[in-house]
């Protein structure tokens, strides 16, 4: 079975009680199943990155094994506010094109 | 001449050792391993004497039980390829020439922060490296970056790192001072 993004967007929102959930699905940049999420969840507050990224693999872990490449971001909704009003978007958030001229 | 070989086996399989897989010879090693496993194997099938047989026949036993330990192994290595350097990474392709976007960007931030000496391991190269170091990390993806032998995270923390400056606090703590501190330095 192929994962699909609403299938993951589905289940970060009900096992992290995730507010507001972005899949992106990037396979058809990338040939294999790929995908880009932001997680908005109160669940990540005091959380360091590392525990908030394996949180989320780990509601993930069945559809990972079948993922090629996984970014994702990780909010809390007070952080997530703020960037709201600063109107930015997850297609913002491309970490590895800043280094693609270098 | 079969006596000489069976003593050969024994000279060769004491200097064997145990597939290391960050050695860029390992495919040598496994090369040495099957021929010998072959050789052994010819010499029972050509009627050697029964007193080859049993010394033989430990010898063939003994290699495929370190076939089956070879991911046990693997784990074990891995502990220690972590902490032998200050920083590791493991990335698709070689920092001269990452085959992958993330594994670049890691890259990327450790050369712009001054990072040189730093241990890098290929996955593309091995497949076993490539699928054990998920394992060991609990860590699904490529590229993996670790700080004396602590697991940190793949490209998107790394590069959060950089971004909100934790990375020059964490590099510090390393011993190592991050060029971009002396970058601030002159500009100011």
């Amino acid at each position: 079975m192929a994962v699909s993004a609403d299938h993951i967007r589905e289940k970060l929102i009900k096992e992290l009680e995730a507010v507001h959930v972005d899949v992106e699905d990037t396979s058809p940049e990338r040939c294999a199943a790929s995908f880009k999420v932001l997680v908005v969840s109160a669940q990540f507050e005091g959380k360091s990155l590392l525990q908030r990224h394996r949180m989320v693999n780990m509601c993930l872990a069945e559809e990972l094994k079948a993922i090629h490449a996984f970014e994702q971001k990780t909010l809390t909704p007070e952080h997530w506010d703020k960037m709201k009003q600063q109107d930015i978007h997850i297609s913002d958030m491309q970490p590895y094109f800043v280094f693609r001229n270098l | 001449m079969l006596s000489c070989e069976f003593h050969s086996y024994r000279t060769q399989l004491v200097r064997v050792r145990p597939v290391c897989l960050s050695r860029p010879d390992k495919t040598s090693q496994k090369n040495t391993m099957n021929s010998l496993i072959r050789s052994t194997a010819r010499c029972i099938r050509s009627g050697a004497a029964v007193s080859f047989l049993r010394p033989a026949d430990g010898l063939v036993r003994a290699a495929s039980a370190r076939f089956l330990c070879a991911a046990a192994d693997l784990q074990k290595d891995l502990g220690e390829m972590v902490k032998k350097d200050k920083v590791v990474v493991f990335i698709k392709g070689t920092p001269a020439q990452p085959m992958c976007g993330f594994s670049n960007a890691v890259v990327q931030i450790l050369r712009m922060h001054g990072v040189d000496q730093y241990a890098s391991y290929n996955v593309l190269e091995d497949q076993e490296l490539r699928e054990g170091v998920k394992v060991f990390s609990n860590w699904p993806t490529i590229p993996q970056v670790y700080f004396n032998g602590e697991f940190v995270g793949g490209c998107d923390i790394l590069l959060q790192m950089h971004q909100n400056g934790d990375l020059v606090d964490e590099l510090k703590k390393l011993g190592i001072r991050s060029a971009l501190l002396d970058a601030e330095k002159e500009s100011k």
